[in-house]
């Protein structure tokens, strides 16, 4: 993005009428920060007074990204205090079910990508039928909730049009459709923020969330993770042959679950709890010394 | 800037002449200095202060000279020299940063600016990024400095081109203290030309430049003397807004930031916003206290003023009502304010019946420090860590970091560990812009002191977590011109280390033999794990690398490794996630193939992966 100059935020005469509230949200790298410089340029043009407050710091580590918008006749807080949003524009699901209750209670518009990104912090547990920490809340259940409001494959749109990147683009065109100012303005907003190069192709992704209509019901995908069946119980546990172990310390360092040590010149098993049963220390043990039981429960 | 051409050109017309940008604090506040004049400016980056000199960096160099310091004291030194030879100087840091620097603070408080001299401070209330939230005004209290404590961006500008005119006037160091809500909320501001005064010429009277005890016991009572003058000041500049109010059942105290708070949560109550918590303005306090039924302090983090308002005898509300922790929010200003019977409670937002996913910070994809943390989780060493990306280190998967301090604090800490006598080995971890900064001299006196200890130098040849800024080991300045190179090796050579080797992180295999034979090593050993940030001054993409899924057993032994690009497919092995890999975001750094038990991890490219 380059900088602003003197000519983008030239206002435009334009009576104005009513503030807003914008909370855009997502992860970082996913361009929150372009949805949210659009909508302050716009509402700069449009006369309104306009601050945009954002975290840095952590955003570039996979964190929470989220900004701020506020127009109105006069701003103060620089903040969206919580249940006064009078939009949430979110980039991806779980940030979308994060930010829920800074939206306006009956009033508020909630817009948001079904794109999941899976931390890997959700997937933390090696036992058998563990099930995601990903969120479980549907699009269906969260869209209905709301007075107003859309959940939408922005990233898939956005990669048909050929670039994932210009989903957040797609976002705002779909936000367009509330804060109804002309197409044109928008488009000239769009192209005074993006690269020259990405102009065409955001353009394209803004027409295409402005005119997105819901899919019929079926056609929402399953967006819930998949949750594994229930799975009988099974005896996993971990034992050392100490006579034949050498203390190598293969299998403490290669250990995913840390359930192993070394206790003076041997291997022992610190924590017999822990183990999933996957056996790599079974398999790596260059003499044979470890057993891991992994096996039905007797009836 | 005398106060009445100030109000002048606070006047509409002056300023429908000025031209507008849309800025954010930092951007303003570096737009001020350069409407001030300054001439030298320093800082180390710091979360959330860092634009602040990469925006100096950005208007002509002939106008200002911008550069990034080794640490924050070299910072305000190098604006102190710039102040003793007669031009306008500032140093800009952020709030832990001013720990740093404070020596040469007290200091420079009893020799007193000669060219204007200000130092930016932001603070972090909330803890968004840094190890704590010390509250800045009280050490301007401490050090006998002035603070002025601007509320947006349009204040930034103002107030910093008004701390320089403040510095002269007073011959003190002005702080300007903003917090992070000031430094990245952006709006419009009218800016104005620079203007540069004339040169002072050196300062010349050793009688005040030469802190000897002599000198220093003479100077402290002018430092008193100014207090008074300081306070007198902060009661009649225009910089200090009463606003009338129509609710006089109470009168609001503020400054900074909070005023905005406290005008959006309460407009009808009387606003006396003060330029600064410090020195407080006693003559403005007192006539307002005496307009208004009670007085309530509203202020961000410590009751810096609410107590100093208390100790001239004006009983004073604050935090009992406010909470001293994090920061403020117009949800929480109401609350006090209901509580102080003034207002309405407001209504109660429901809770979420949603619990939000957690989503810490991650190290990114192939990020050099992975390796590194892996090798030194097998090793089983106490291990000092440091500040910067590396810290998230200590967290689950790689959970293999014992302690953080702050900036520095590892090689020291280390240090202690070994001579207290630990069943493990001690290895100080520390990248290498917090190496420059403040490594040096522990790694000195651990060699001094014949310190068992091992120094990994998690060299990823850039300041990362501040967003890639460059210092004396990336052979660039801040103006990206080419810069000379600190050798780090040939450096730990001629302080006295012998055993030094510098090797590739993601050669897991090497890292860890090097590893284990430097924490056999007797004394201390050094060892430079060196490999660009795959994010900055370049982002690295290389071929991804694929999960054979026949061959995945489910260990997850790659989940280890805590990358965001891994994570469960949708098969399972005997009940358990098999893992697959997001060719998107996978840079091909190799470390989960390297750790794979069952070699089922991949190259793309050799179409061994189906």
């Amino acid at each position: 993005m380059r900088p602003l100059s003197q000519d983008d935020i030239a206002p435009t005469p334009w009576p104005v009428t009513t503030g807003m509230n914008i909370l855009v949200v997502g992860v970082g790298g996913q361009g929150v920060l372009m949805i949210s410089k659009a909508l302050a340029l716009m509402a700069q043009r449009r006369g309104f007074a306009v601050k945009q407050s954002e975290v840095h710091g952590m955003a570039k580590r996979g964190g929470i990204v989220f900004s701020h918008v506020r127009f109105a006749e006069q701003v103060w807080s620089p903040t969206i205090t919580r249940g006064e949003a009078d939009m949430l524009v979110a980039l991806e699901w779980a940030e979308a079910l994060r930010w829920l209750d800074h939206l306006r209670p009956g009033r508020g518009v909630f817009i948001a990508d079904t794109r999941q990104i899976v931390p890997p912090f959700a997937c933390r547990s090696r036992k058998r039928g563990a099930p995601s920490g990903y969120a479980r809340e549907t699009p269906a259940e969260i869209v209905g909730r709301h007075a107003d409001g859309c959940a939408l494959d922005a990233t898939g749109i956005a990669t048909a049009l050929g670039d994932s990147r210009a989903a957040n683009t797609v976002l705002l065109g779909r936000l367009s459709a509330w804060l109804d100012y002309p197409v044109a303005e928008w488009h000239d907003v769009i192209a005074a923020i993006v690269p020259k190069g990405t102009r065409e192709i955001n353009r394209k992704a803004f027409d295409a969330g402005r005119g997105w209509t819901p899919p019929a019901p079926d056609a929402d995908p399953d967006l819930v993770a998949a949750v594994p069946d229930a799975l009988p119980d099974r005896h996993v546990g971990v034992a050392i042959e100490a006579a034949w172990c050498k203390g190598c310390g293969i299998c403490v360092k290669l250990c995913p679950e840390r359930c192993l040590a070394m206790d003076g010149p041997k291997a022992i098993v610190a924590t017999p709890s822990a183990c999933t049963g996957c056996r790599v220390c079974e398999w790596l043990c260059p003499d044979f010394a470890v057993t891991v039981r992994n096996e039905g429960v007797p009836a | 800037m005398s106060t009445e051409a100030l109000a002048q050109e606070r006047d509409a017309d002056a300023r429908s002449r000025a031209e507008a940008f849309p800025f954010t604090g930092n951007e303003a506040i570096a737009r001020g200095a350069w409407e001030a004049g300054v001439r030298v400016a320093a800082a180390y980056p710091g979360t959330p202060s860092t634009e602040i000199l990469e925006t100096l960096a950005e208007y002509d160099p002939t106008d200002v000279t911008a550069q990034w310091s080794t640490n924050e004291k070299v910072a305000l030194d190098t604006a102190i020299g710039a102040s003793f030879a007669g031009v306008r100087a500032l140093a800009a840091m952020k709030h832990v940063g001013l720990n740093v620097a404070a020596d040469s603070l007290m200091s420079m408080s009893y020799i007193g600016a000669h060219g204007g001299l200000v130092v930016v401070v932001c603070d972090d209330p909330g803890i968004h990024s840094s190890q704590n939230e010390q509250d800045t005004r009280l050490f301007c209290r401490l050090a006998g400095v002035p603070v002025l404590e601007p509320a947006d961006a349009q204040e930034a500008l103002e107030f910093t081109r008004i701390a320089f005119d403040l510095s002269e006037q007073f011959e003190t160091p002005v702080i300007l203290r903003g917090t992070t809500r000031l430094s990245h909320t952006r709006s419009v501001v009218r800016a104005g030309p620079r203007r540069v005064p004339p040169s002072r010429g050196f300062i010349g009277d050793h009688t005040r430049t030469v802190t000897i005890p002599a000198n220093a016991r003479r100077l402290h009572p002018k430092v008193i003397a100014r207090e008074a003058a300081l306070s007198r000041w902060m009661s009649e500049t225009p910089l200090t807004q009463h606003d009338a109010g129509s609710d006089r059942r109470c009168g609001i105290v503020t400054s900074g930031l909070a005023y905005l708070y406290v005008k959006e949560a309460a407009p009808a109550f009387p606003v006396l916003k003060l330029a600064g918590s410090y020195p407080l303005a006693v003559d403005a306090i007192r006539d307002f206290a005496a307009s208004v039924e009670r007085v309530i302090v509203v202020e961000e983090l410590e009751p810096a003023l609410e107590q100093a308002i208390r100790a001239i005898d004006i009983p004073a509300e604050g935090k009992s009502l406010f909470p001293r922790l994090g920061e403020l929010s117009v949800e929480l200003l109401r609350e006090g304010l209901a509580k102080a019977g003034l207002m309405e409670a407001p209504a109660p937002v429901a809770p979420l019946d949603i619990t939000p996913m957690a989503r810490p910070p991650v190290l990114c994809s192939g990020c050099p420090h992975t390796a590194s943390f892996l090798a030194l989780r097998s090793i089983g060493a106490h291990v000092a860590g440091d500040i910067g990306c590396y810290t998230l280190a200590a967290i689950d998967p790689l959970r293999s970091m014992d302690t953080c301090v702050c900036m520095g604090a590892s090689i020291g800490n280390a240090i202690g560990m070994a001579k207290a006598g630990c069943d493990k080995p001690v290895v100080a971890t520390i990248g290498d812009s917090t190496f420059l900064h403040s490594g040096i001299p522990p790694l000195i006196d651990a060699v001094y002191n014949k310190a068992d200890i091992t120094v990994l130098i998690l060299d990823n040849h850039i300041t990362a977590m501040t967003g890639g800024q460059d210092h004396p080991g990336t052979g660039r300045d801040l103006r990206g011109d080419a810069a000379p190179r600190v050798d780090t090796a040939a450096l730990c050579r001629a302080i006295g280390i012998e055993w030094v080797r510098v090797i590739d992180p993601y050669e897991v295999g090497r890292l860890l033999q090097t590893l284990r034979e430097a924490t056999a090593h007797h004394g201390v050993s050094v060892v430079i794990a060196s490999r660009p940030c795959v994010l900055d001054p370049v982002k690295i993409k290389g071929a991804p690398v694929a999960v054979r899924a026949a061959g995945c057993i489910a260990c997850q032994s790659c989940m280890n490794l805590g990358c965001p690009s891994i994570t469960w497919s949708g098969e399972l092995f005997e009940g358990r996630h098999k893992v697959t890999i997001d060719a998107a975001t996978c840079i091909g750094c190799t470390l989960c193939a390297q750790v794979c038990p069952t070699d089922c991890i991949q190259p793309v490219a050799t179409g061994a992966v189906q």
